[in-house]
């Protein structure tokens, strides 16, 4: 309960901090975020879009990890997990997908144009969309939780290739370069604490959801049960 | 003795799938009007346009994607469907299973993409292949890897209720790191640049082949058992 109460409260003040904190060309005061040209007050998504891209991963990521374990211990506890997971991450993945096309549309001029990022952005969604077309596909709970993990695993080994294959194709317009120029970090001290604050609330806010959602599915597969 | 054994054996699944296969022609047949149909719609919205031999390259694996997607499920679909699967549980080891079907497919996909790309250059005037070394590994490594690719998911969806819709949302994303890497490698030749400029999609495309395998070789068992 207090908790929860401070994850709210620490999200609560992220948010704040970051849309109200000035944006100057030499932060002098602690207050002061510096100016990256070519964003200006653009750049805040950064504290937003960029903990919901990596949420997205992580519950990738979690659901892999349960979707192994099932098929380790045939648990079907772990099915069940790894499927919220995925749920939240697809949640995840859509926002992420929404506010950067917003914020692409303001930056560069058009919602979609196929930027390395868009692109493994897309494919991740497409991913869960498969994940969970596959899901409603498959009769019997102990087989669509074995196939579906089959599935993630196969997912997850060769979504990697995007790192590899997209650089050739298209060139980056993603300002993680011009936020993360050859290895220098041009945050002020200001900037990279409000961000760092943002993934750690975010990704508490993960687990704190999927630690919701897994209670509740808990719940309605002993109601299910019950009623048989 | 026991990998001569089991070499034997995924032989044995291959013939039988071989000898069903050419009692019936079914996926063959089918496959061929297949692609003589989507290439028929394609010079026909042609016309007398000049399309880039670029965006040529990239219909040529666009019919070879669709073609693949509408053929190759049915080595696992098919048993599923004659309900032979537990007489294939009895008498074989599900990697011999894995192996036999994936050289069913290999050599089936194999034989659809020569008569498409024959056909694709014959038809097709305004695709001109200009470096035929970088044409050539390109679809062998592409038919490698679609077929590795597809042979999984295939196994998967066997097991779903609707399987021919499932079958490309599946193997889409699983399959769109090749894709993007063949369509490259293919305006590559085209446009006629020397070898070396085309390892590096090699490279992709070899380790791309390498990881499926190995994930299909640690994971088939699961679906296998199901």
């Amino acid at each position: 309960m207090t908790l929860k109460l401070l994850l709210g409260l620490w999200l609560s003040l992220v948010i704040i901090v970051g849309i109200a904190f000035p944006i100057t060309v030499n932060p002098t005061n602690w207050y002061d975020l510096p100016l990256v040209p070519g964003l200006e007050d653009k750049a805040r998504i950064i504290f937003f879009h960029v903990p919901m891209a990596w949420v997205t991963t992580l519950a990738f990521i979690t659901s892999l990890i349960f979707g192994i374990k099932f098929l380790s211990n045939k648990n079907m506890d772990n099915d069940l997990k790894s499927a919220s997971a995925a749920g939240l991450g697809l949640m995840f993945c859509v926002l992420a997908t929404v506010t950067g096309s917003l914020w692409a549309k303001f930056n560069w001029g058009s919602f979609w144009n196929w930027d390395p990022r868009e692109t493994s952005i897309f494919v991740l969604l497409l991913i869960y969309g498969a994940y969970f077309a596959l899901r409603s596909a498959v009769e019997g709970e102990e087989k669509r939780a074995t196939l579906s993990a089959v599935y993630a695993i196969i997912a997850g080994v060769t979504a990697p290739f995007f790192i590899f294959v997209m650089p050739r194709m298209i060139e980056g317009l993603h300002p993680n370069e011009a936020i993360v120029s050859s290895g220098k970090i041009s945050m002020n001290p200001t900037m990279l604490i409000i961000f760092l604050s943002s993934l750690a609330g975010f990704t508490s806010l993960f687990f704190w959801m999927l630690n919701l959602k897994v209670r509740a599915e808990r719940l309605e597969l002993k109601h299910y049960l019950k009623g048989e | 003795m026991k990998t001569g054994s089991s070499i034997s054996a995924t032989w044995t699944i291959f013939k039988k799938d071989m000898y069903s296969e050419l009692r019936t022609r079914y996926a063959l047949n089918a496959l061929l009007m297949f692609v003589i149909t989507t290439l028929s719609v394609i010079l026909f919205s042609i016309g007398n346009e000049n399309v880039s031999p670029e965006l040529l390259a990239g219909v040529l694996w666009i019919i070879i994607f669709f073609s693949t997607m509408s053929g190759l499920s049915r080595t696992f679909v098919s048993e599923e469907e004659r309900g032979t699967v537990m007489t294939l549980h009895l008498i074989a080891r599900p990697l011999t299973v894995f192996f036999g079907k994936l050289l069913f497919n290999l050599i089936l996909l194999g034989a659809l993409n020569v008569f498409t790309v024959v056909l694709y250059l014959l038809l097709v005037t305004g695709f001109s292949v200009v470096n035929y070394p970088i044409f050539i590994i390109t679809i062998i490594l592409g038919t490698l890897g679609l077929g590795s690719g597809s042979t999984i998911i295939a196994a998967i969806i066997a097991k779903a209720n609707t399987k021919g819709t499932l079958y490309p949302v599946l193997s889409f994303p699983i399959l769109l790191p090749l894709l993007l890497t063949v369509i490259n490698a293919t305006k590559l030749s085209v446009e006629g640049v020397p070898l070396v400029d085309a390892i590096g999609e090699f490279q992709v495309l070899i380790s791309y082949l390498i990881v499926l395998l190995a994930i299909s070789y640690l994971l088939f068992e699961y679906i296998w058992k199901e």
